[in-house]
């Protein structure tokens, strides 16, 4: 890495840094074309933005430095005070100003997708929830649903609002963790106790109707593992009286005080070219200006018999973001509200004795329930040959599970699509040119869950 | 009455009998200690979001002295190891380990961090104490604020006791598992009813 | 990147109730699953494929991953069910060990592709997409990490979940799992 090739990377950026300028504040953002998607590919390539060596080299550029070379390499993590979890990047600095970097993932590796195979797809509910810890039933979702295609069977009505409403309360429980880490991550902390407080109140909620607080393996495939409990609909009321006039109380805190203006507009802006060849999805590609949701673009659940809107933002930018998951909670409780009015009555899994197990009351009535609960807890119950891949809206983006069924009863092959891990590639790109100290607000305005990334 | 507990003010030095509290030097040690540990962050999973629920206004760690959660491993006395341990991660782990400063304590939270949890492969570390001595292990995927707590609470009674300091001498943790406190909530999950 | 103009976009042709050539979508054979088409297309025609479906206005890549199909079909045959254990492709396509799968998505009208390319397990290779879809970046590494699948002109293709030095691809099917044998003690105080 000689200094000649750094002045021109710097003459480069410099122009590209203008393109990027130009860009991001021109009209027309909603048409697509595919020449713009193509410079913007090519100016993700020329930019520079991402830093590719290996850790072992990396470890060799700091021992032998130069000492008149202008740029320095630092590594920030895996462990470090930013709540993001086991995030290491390692970053280019020309004084305070990153050059490049390059995010190292797989501090957190589980071998999910390993562990998903030895699993029955009944069991499988519990290592899916695992992997996006922080919005676990979208996990579930998915990979119930992509179940629930191979084996070519419908969920009754009341399963699937009861989907919808776990689904709608996660979303909301999600960005209120989004919200208390991005206070404190910027520096209001007492955002961080607001965010806990109601997040409590929502998992009070999971607890009482799945028995647990978190990971809670309650979709599954068929249906959902048991009925609302009676008390429900009082107890989701008290929390769509709660949240609102708190969430204001937040806005108000922070939507338009200075500190947190200056800190986050401005700072870490992407284009929607640059997120959609980088396969971005979520919250990041809609504070571009770029309304994408699959709630509303591929109705899944009964999204299309609900009411919302779609928040996107206009600038690309770390405020846009924090705007977006702000107002998503609003159209979340909105959603929550309709649900209400229109939870259907009736089972609340399929009636297939070969899918679902039989009620527990019924073990000892009846031989033929015995013998099922017993196969379908031991071997699992057996999946059609195929493949399928199922999309849903993550309060982070587009997550999919792909599962390939060989017809036993574990998945042959289980792939979870998980947003954060291809967000995570647009982090060289909005941290190009930013100082450090922006860093930790980029980071956290991807709100990026390692465990998904790394699975 | 007024007179004797009256302070500096009133009655001299001789008011200030119950402002003074005296005893031996270990014990005041080991109260200092044990009622305000700097836990270091080493949230890694889902067991990072239950501590930082047990942080949180609920639960409240801070009753305890031990809402401060010290970056840097050379101001920290506890390592609360939350969440899986994967084999790149397990150097780090060490090294944040060697970095803490005598009297330091880990607690193992979680069945990941505690066993390797439902993880049993190529990927995940089969327990911390592989790589560190543990001195509490806290059940549960994830524990709840109640278990961690009471991890904690059992930790604060096992150095007040004096116990914990024997450690260094045989360089293994004390290896105490707790009980799991959640889920005691009223009325219980209906499974299976129709 | 492959500058060839785009291949044949023939309309799907009507299969006939007798055996007959599959319909063809760009120039490959085409099934329909739920929710999306799936393409086969083979390791020489991926380049040219994909850059018809980019003109297309399939601009973004969702997801690339590998399926490892050693052992298909024998788990159940071991348990005595008889199940094929051959699989069979559209277009009479030879079936190779390892799968790339990639999925695309059309922003204009929510359209969703999917595409199948057989790799063979001598030469695990196959050309990468980064120069056209830069999000692939991270999606080929841990393909290439988990199963050994090399992706031509891939700028950085190293290791992205397991430590850099790491020997072995761990999802292959032909991977020791390393799972340690676990000996449940009856009382909770014995360590």
């Amino acid at each position: 890495m000689s200094t000649t090739q750094h002045d021109s990377e710097q003459v480069h950026d410099a122009e590209a840094a203008a393109a990027i300028g130009a860009v991001s504040t021109s009209e027309g953002r909603q048409e697509l074309l595919g020449a713009d998607v193509t410079a913007a590919a090519e100016r993700l390539r020329e930019l520079g933005a991402v830093l590719r060596v290996s850790e072992a080299e990396a470890m060799l550029l700091g021992e032998g430095a130069d000492p008149n070379d202008e740029t320095m390499i630092i590594n920030m993590g895996p462990q470090h005070p930013s709540t993001h979890g086991v995030l290491r990047l390692m970053m280019e600095l020309r004084g305070e100003t990153v050059v490049r970097t390059k995010p190292i993932v797989g501090y957190l590796h589980t071998g999910m997708e390993w562990t998903g195979e030895e699993l029955t797809y009944i069991q499988g509910a519990t290592n899916v929830t695992r992997m996006d810890y922080a919005a676990p039933l979208f996990n579930e979702l998915a990979f119930s649903m992509s179940v629930e295609q191979l084996l070519g069977i419908e969920v009754p009505p009341r399963a699937v609002w009861i989907r919808m409403l776990m689904s709608e309360l996660n979303r909301m429980s999600s960005h209120l963790l989004f919200l208390a880490t991005n206070g404190m991550d910027i520096g209001a902390v007492s955002m961080m106790l607001y965010g806990w407080r109601e997040r409590e109140e929502v998992l009070r909620f999971f607890e009482m109707v799945t028995g647990l607080r978190m990971n809670h393996n309650y979709i599954r495939p068929g249906g959902v593992a048991a009925d609302l409990p009676d008390g429900w609909r009082s107890a989701v009321l008290r929390l769509l009286e709660m949240i609102p006039p708190r969430l204001d109380e937040y806005d108000t805190l922070l939507t338009g005080q200075p500190i947190w203006r200056e800190r986050l507009q401005g700072v870490g802006t992407i284009t929607t070219e640059e997120c959609i060849a980088l396969g971005v999805t979520g919250p990041i590609l809609r504070s571009t200006g770029f309304a994408a949701d699959l709630r509303r673009d591929e109705p899944y659940l009964a999204y299309d018999q609900v009411d919302f809107d779609i928040v996107v933002g206009t600038y690309g930018d770390c405020f846009d973001r924090y705007a977006i998951r702000l107002n998503e909670v609003r159209e979340s409780m909105r959603i929550v509200a309709q649900i209400l009015e229109q939870m259907p009555k009736g089972d609340y899994r399929i009636q297939d004795k070969k899918v679902t197990p039989p009620p527990r009351a019924r073990i000892d009535e009846s031989m033929e329930a015995l013998i099922h609960h017993f196969k379908i807890f031991t071997e699992g119950f057996k999946v059609p040959e195929g493949e399928s891949y199922v999309p849903i809206e993550s309060p982070r983006g587009e997550l999919g599970c792909y599962i390939v069924s060989d017809g036993s009863s574990k998945p042959y092959r289980m792939h979870v699509r998980g947003p954060s891990f291809v967000n995570l590639q647009c982090l060289p790109h909005m941290m190009h040119n930013a100082l450090i100290a922006d860093s930790v607000a980029i980071i956290s305005s991807v709100d990026p869950i390692m465990g998904e990334v790394d699975r | 009455m007024a007179k004797e507990r009256g302070g500096l003010m009133e009655n001299g030095l001789e008011g200030l009998n119950h402002n003074m509290l005296t005893g031996r030097l270990e014990d005041l040690v080991k109260w200092a200690r044990y009622r305000s540990l700097m836990p270091a962050t080493f949230g890694l999973a889902c067991c990072a979001i239950e501590m930082m629920g047990t942080g949180g206004p609920h639960y409240d760690i801070a009753r305890f002295g031990m809402e401060v959660f010290r970056a840097s491993p050379r101001q920290a006395d506890l390592m609360i190891v939350a969440g899986r341990v994967s084999q790149k991660m397990a150097p780090v782990l060490r090294q944040i380990y060697d970095q803490m400063m005598e009297p330091k304590w880990v607690l193992s939270m979680g069945v990941c961090a505690s066993s390797g949890g439902m993880f049993n492969n190529y990927a995940i570390v089969q327990g911390v104490d592989q790589v560190v001595p543990v001195d509490v292990y806290a059940p549960g995927c994830p524990p709840g604020p109640q278990t961690l707590l009471h991890a904690i609470i059992t930790l604060h009674t096992k150095i007040h006791d004096g116990e914990l300091t024997r450690r260094r001498a045989t360089g293994q943790g004390a290896g105490i598992v707790v009980e799991q406190r959640d889920g005691q909530f009223d009325s219980p999950v209906t499974l299976g009813r129709r | 990147m492959v500058d060839t103009p785009a291949a044949d976009e023939a309309a799907p042709e009507p299969a006939d109730p007798e055996p007959a050539p599959p319909a063809l979508r760009h120039g490959v054979p085409v099934a329909e699953a739920p929710g999306t088409a799936v393409l086969h297309p083979t390791r020489e025609q991926l380049a040219e494929v994909v850059e018809a479906l980019y003109a297309d206005g399939y601009l973004m890549c969702i997801d690339v991953t590998v399926v490892d199909y050693l052992t298909f079909g024998r788990r159940t045959a071991a348990e005595g069910d008889i199940l094929s254990t051959e699989r069979t492709l559209p277009g009479g396509l030879a079936p190779e060990r390892f799968e790339v799968v990639y999925h695309f998505l059309r922003h204009a009208d929510h359209d969703r592709v999917r595409l199948r390319v057989q790799v063979p397990e001598s030469d695990p290779t196959v050309v990468s997409l980064f120069d056209r879809y830069p999000g692939t970046e991270a999606m080929e590494r841990e393909a290439f990490d988990m199963f050994g699948v090399r992706f031509d002109g891939h700028p950085d293709l190293t290791r992205i979940l397991m430590p850099e030095d790491w020997v072995g691809h761990p999802l292959r099917k032909d991977y020791a799992s390393g799972r340690i044998p676990v000996q449940f003690k009856a009382s909770a105080d014995e360590r």
